[in-house]
């Protein structure tokens, strides 16, 4: 063991905490921008449209008061809109960082392993083939959602559920509800557009309050549930030996995490369908921004809203036609997944 | 100086989905010293370590802490008074020294999980005395080998623990730093009374530093006690299958095992094996 | 001095004492299986025929219609068969080629790059002719299976099956959604698109099955090729070079041969799953891992599976037809689920 000079400085519990607030407080500024660009964003999409309303008449509607013409455009088109993707975009990041921190994989995101799937083939499955209320489809995409995480589960479990078995298992379910969801969609070829573009992509089109309703309340409930679990989930990182020995009740902590994130992407899809790759980039992202060492969280949450928000605005004004949200928030994982190629590529090896 | 807890597993079975590993073994821990388990390959000092480090339910029998069952104590309480650092530790990505040694308080702290001087402190002590304050604030993917696993000594140092159970926590390092390792953890029992046990596969390195070696064959306990009693030839053959000579090395007196294969061996040696000891002890003690 | 017996852990496989004749009476079998496929397959569809429609329409004569239903399926059949073992010896290739037992051109996102080049062909360069679709599916291929392993060997441990079939999947959403941006706005690329998405043989013609042959058979001769080389590649890179294999030679001229074939197929059939997942996994089962017997019974086996899924579909849904994707998404999904339990964890 190395023997110390008496002269030279020792650590002393002193450093050690004043290097942990520092690195603490860079974690919270950054966070608090986060924040901030959430707010101006979401401001923005309230403002930005086919007719531009200023902050003024923004505020007044936001206030109750009836402004004529920015009453209907911003309280009942923009506000249940942008309201929506924030709180999809909060929901999609809160499960895909909790889904990759416990299964200690970047790439196993809750729509990679099935669970957005099994919501959107029952939805197809109730509109379509049944022909339910847009409701009552709603509800049994929540169910469906679960059920399919439940059968996962089940499946993967062997003398107790291993990462690598329940990623790859809901990689097979996936397959067979997206054959499903494909199938009834070309079927219906009188089908509308839209709709079928929802189910499959995720679009924030026709966001009404009663939709948006149900899934507040979702994130109001469960977030909370997931943010007290962080501690834990950040020492399951280390491995299941060193976070039990650390005193992590590792299987219920699991089972508990597991149940909240799939409840926050069954209301999410449920309401907007499956936005690709929300959940899987939120967590990765506000990992870089953040940087390591903390609990991803909330940094994820506010990525999430942000992707989804910008993306909607991109969507519908960015280009000749619009597109729904869930494509352009598609069509960022293919450049992600070449960024992380790159950047692993003149790092030298580790990821 | 810690209280000294007893730890033992009584007439335990353990095993994994479709195989039983061990079948009714009593093994008890020395209070205050350093146990070392060996055995040869699958025979069970792997499990053992698991179910005293309460990862693995017992299917018969029992793990008793202070004379407790350890699976009906509260984990966080089991958490403040038993480490483990087991066999591959994995890291976030990313992580900084300071930050994965701070998660060995992780029992200490409540639900709020508030940082007190007391915390601070803890993990202060376990940089400087794993030597790792050098590099505290760089980030674990960057480290050589023998500095990441003194660094995870650090967390579980951090821990504050007076039982510590390692899970070979010498392999994939040079000889220097497993004598270092080794060394470091003998600073801890002798300054600190800390009881550690340890899953070894180097037999001569375990017969150095254990206080009290524990020979495993098959899921049993074939011998147990001090190296020099338990380290025989005979005992060797029966575990490992293995002919050898055992001497006492000549820099530490306790034995060491010289294995005898099919090549390089030099007749005397076979032929005057026990006599051979003898003298040999006889001149080198 | 004692004489340590080793024990010797017993053959995991009866590799070694399967006698060729064992071997090439399951070939037989899997050809007995095929023609029977192939019979079913003409013989029965959505619209039920007698037999003496069926042997005037494989004739050739359309006088009624139920020989016009029944000559329209030979082609359909022959597809099949084709386009089968196609994926078959594919997916056998692939598993060879990255020693990983999940390899399948689904799974690793092959055919969806394949179908990702056919659409931005066909919206941005306007290409309109079969051949012209295959050449880019076969590009498409072979740059996604690139892309997929570079993606999936990031990071500690290199390509494992697990990684592999994650970095699949992440870019199969990927491709997808590229696909969806380009057709959105081109409805009239996307009805079509949307029939072909599914995977089916339905729209077979001989003509289109013509164009396809030759790359099929190229990548066909390149994978029998390598089946020497894929066997000294199973026991590891650097035992393999000890072996005086060309490590690096081999997995490339594999790696064509496999890519060639799915981008082929999916070129001609549209993206079909698990059909190059699970036919090896069942042929290893009877014929063993030597690529040499492996790869030819893939192909039968393939063959004579997708053909079956394709009499199923026509028949489980009557009259409504089920594509054959679909039915190998939902019977080789479960296949696929059970391969994983039975695989030991640290394997994956």
């Amino acid at each position: 063991m190395t023997t110390l000079v008496p002269e030279v400085h020792r650590l002393t519990g002193h450093d050690v905490a004043r290097a942990r607030r520092e690195r603490r407080r860079r974690r919270a500024l950054v966070t608090g921008v986060l924040g901030v660009l959430v707010v101006v964003v979401y401001a923005t999409s309230l403002m930005v449209g086919q007719t531009f309303y200023g902050p003024g008449e923004v505020w007044a509607v936001l206030r109750g008061e009836t402004v004529p013409g920015a009453s209907f455009t911003v309280g009942e088109l923009r506000l249940p809109r942008a309201s929506m993707a924030v709180l999809t975009g909060a929901a999609f990041g809160l499960a895909g960082v909790t889904f990759q921190t416990m299964l200690r994989n970047p790439l196993a995101s809750p729509d990679v392993i099935g669970i957005s799937s099994g919501a959107s083939a029952a939805a197809v499955v109730a509109l379509v083939v049944l022909e339910l209320s847009s409701t009552a489809t709603s509800v049994v995409a929540i169910l469906a959602a679960l059920a399919t995480a439940l059968m996962i589960y089940a499946l993967a479990f062997k003398d107790g559920v291993v990462g690598s078995r329940l990623i790859l298992i809901g990689i097979g379910v996936a397959a067979m509800l997206d054959s499903v969801v494909a199938y009834v969609i070309v079927r219906a070829a009188q089908w509308d557009l839209q709709v079928a573009m929802r189910w499959l992509t995720g679009s924030l089109n026709n966001a009404t309050w009663d939709q948006v309703a149900p899934l507040a309340i979702a994130v109001v409930v469960a977030a909370p549930v997931l943010l007290s679990q962080a501690r834990a989930l950040e020492l399951l990182q280390h491995g299941d030996d060193s976070a039990a020995s650390l005193g992590v009740p590792v299987e219920r902590t699991r089972l508990l995490c597991i149940c909240t994130a799939v409840v926050l992407i069954a209301f999410a899809t449920a309401a907007s369908g499956p936005i690709a790759f929300v959940a899987f980039l939120a967590g990765p992202i506000a990992a870089r921004v953040v940087g390591p060492g903390g609990s991803l969280m909330v940094p994820a949450a506010l990525v999430g809203a942000l992707l989804v928000l910008t993306a909607d605005l991109a969507g519908q004004f960015a280009f000749d036609a619009r597109y729904p949200v869930g494509v352009i928030t598609g069509v960022l994982g293919a450049p992600y997944l070449v960024y992380l190629l790159v950047r692993t590529h003149r790092s030298g090896g580790s990821l | 100086m810690t209280d000294t807890h007893s730890l033992e597993v009584r007439g335990v079975t353990l095993g994994y989905a479709d195989r039983t590993v061990v079948e009714d073994l009593d093994l008890a821990l020395a209070p205050g010293r350093i146990t070392c388990i060996v055995g040869a390959n699958a025979c069970g000092k792997s499990t053992v370590l698991r179910s005293m480090a309460r990862l693995l339910k017992p299917r018969g029998g029992q793990v008793v802490l202070d004379g407790h069952d350890l699976h009906a104590l509260p984990t966080k309480q089991v958490a403040r008074t038993l480490g483990l650092l087991p066999q591959s530790p994995v890291a976030p990505e990313g992580i900084v020294v300071a930050d994965l040694v701070a998660r060995g308080r992780h029992p200490h702290q409540g639900a709020l999980a508030r940082w007190t001087r007391e915390d601070d402190e803890a993990v202060a002590e376990a940089l400087e005395l794993t030597g790792t304050a050098e590099i505290a604030e760089r980030s674990v993917d960057e480290l050589s080998g023998g500095q990441r696993q003194r660094v995870w000594i650090a967390m579980v140092l951090a821990q504050q623990t007076d039982l510590l159970l390692l899970d070979e926590p010498t392999t994939f390092l040079d000889v220097a730093h497993q004598v270092e390792v080794l060394d470091l953890l003998t600073d801890l029992n002798r300054a600190r009374g800390t009881t550690i046990a340890m899953v070894l596969h180097d037999l001569n390195l375990a017969a150095r530093y254990a206080d009290r070696l524990v020979a495993l064959r098959a899921g049993r306990l074939h011998a147990a006690g001090d190296p020099a009693d338990v380290l025989t030839a005979d005992v060797v053959r029966e575990v490992f299958g293995m002919e050898s000579q055992v001497v006492p090395d000549p820099v530490s007196g306790r034995p060491i095992v010289l294995p005898i294969g099919r090549h390089h061996v030099r007749p005397t040696a076979v032929s005057g094996t026990a006599a051979g000891v003898s003298a040999a002890s006889a001149a080198g003690s | 001095m004692t004489t340590l017996s080793v024990d010797r852990a017993s053959t995991p496989t009866a590799t070694s004492r399967r006698s060729a004749s064992a071997r090439a009476s399951w070939v037989m079998g899997g050809l007995v299986l095929l023609v029977l496929a192939g019979v079913a397959s003409v013989a029965f569809g959505v619209r039920s025929v007698g037999l003496d429609e069926i042997v005037g329409g494989v004739l050739g004569s359309t006088d009624t219609i139920g020989e016009a239903a029944v000559a329209k399926r030979v082609p359909r059949t022959v597809l099949a068969m084709l386009v089968g073992a196609a994926l078959a010896v594919s997916g056998a290739v692939m598993q060879g080629v990255t020693r990983n037992p999940l390899a399948d051109p689904g799974i690793l996102g092959v055919t969806t790059g394949a179908a990702l080049f056919v659409v931005a062909g066909i919206a941005f360069f306007g290409l309109a002719s079969p051949t012209s679709y295959i050449w880019v599916a076969i590009a498409g291929a072979a740059l996604a299976a690139s892309f997929v392993y570079a993606v999936g060997s990031l990071g500690r441990g290199g390509a494992t099956p697990l990684k592999l079939a994650l970095a699949g999947a992440a870019s199969s959403a990927a491709f997808t959604s590229l696909i969806s941006a380009i057709l959105l706005p081109r409805i009239d690329v996307m009805d079509s698109f949307r029939f072909w998405q599914i995977g089916g043989v339905g729209g077979a013609q001989t003509e289109k099955t013509l164009q396809v042959l030759p790359f099929l058979a190229v990548g066909a001769l390149l994978s029998l090729a390598t089946a020497r080389g894929l066997n000294s590649l199973a026991l590891g890179d650097d035992l393999a070079r000890g072996l005086g294999e060309h490590v690096g030679r081999t997995r490339l001229l594999a790696a064509v041969g496999a890519v060639t074939l799915a981008g082929a197929a999916t070129a001609v059939a549209g993206p079909i799953g698990f059909v190059g997942l699970a036919v090896p996994h069942l042929c290893r089962l009877l014929v063993g891992v030597d690529h040499r017997w492996l790869l030819p019974f893939s192909a039968v086996l393939g063959a004579a599976l997708l053909t079956t899924a394709d009499v199923v579909g026509r028949l489980v849904a009557r009259p409504a037809e089920v594509d054959v994707g679909i039915v190998t998404a939902l019977l080789g999904a479960p296949v696929f689920i059970a391969i994983v339990r039975r695989q030991k964890v640290r394997a994956l």
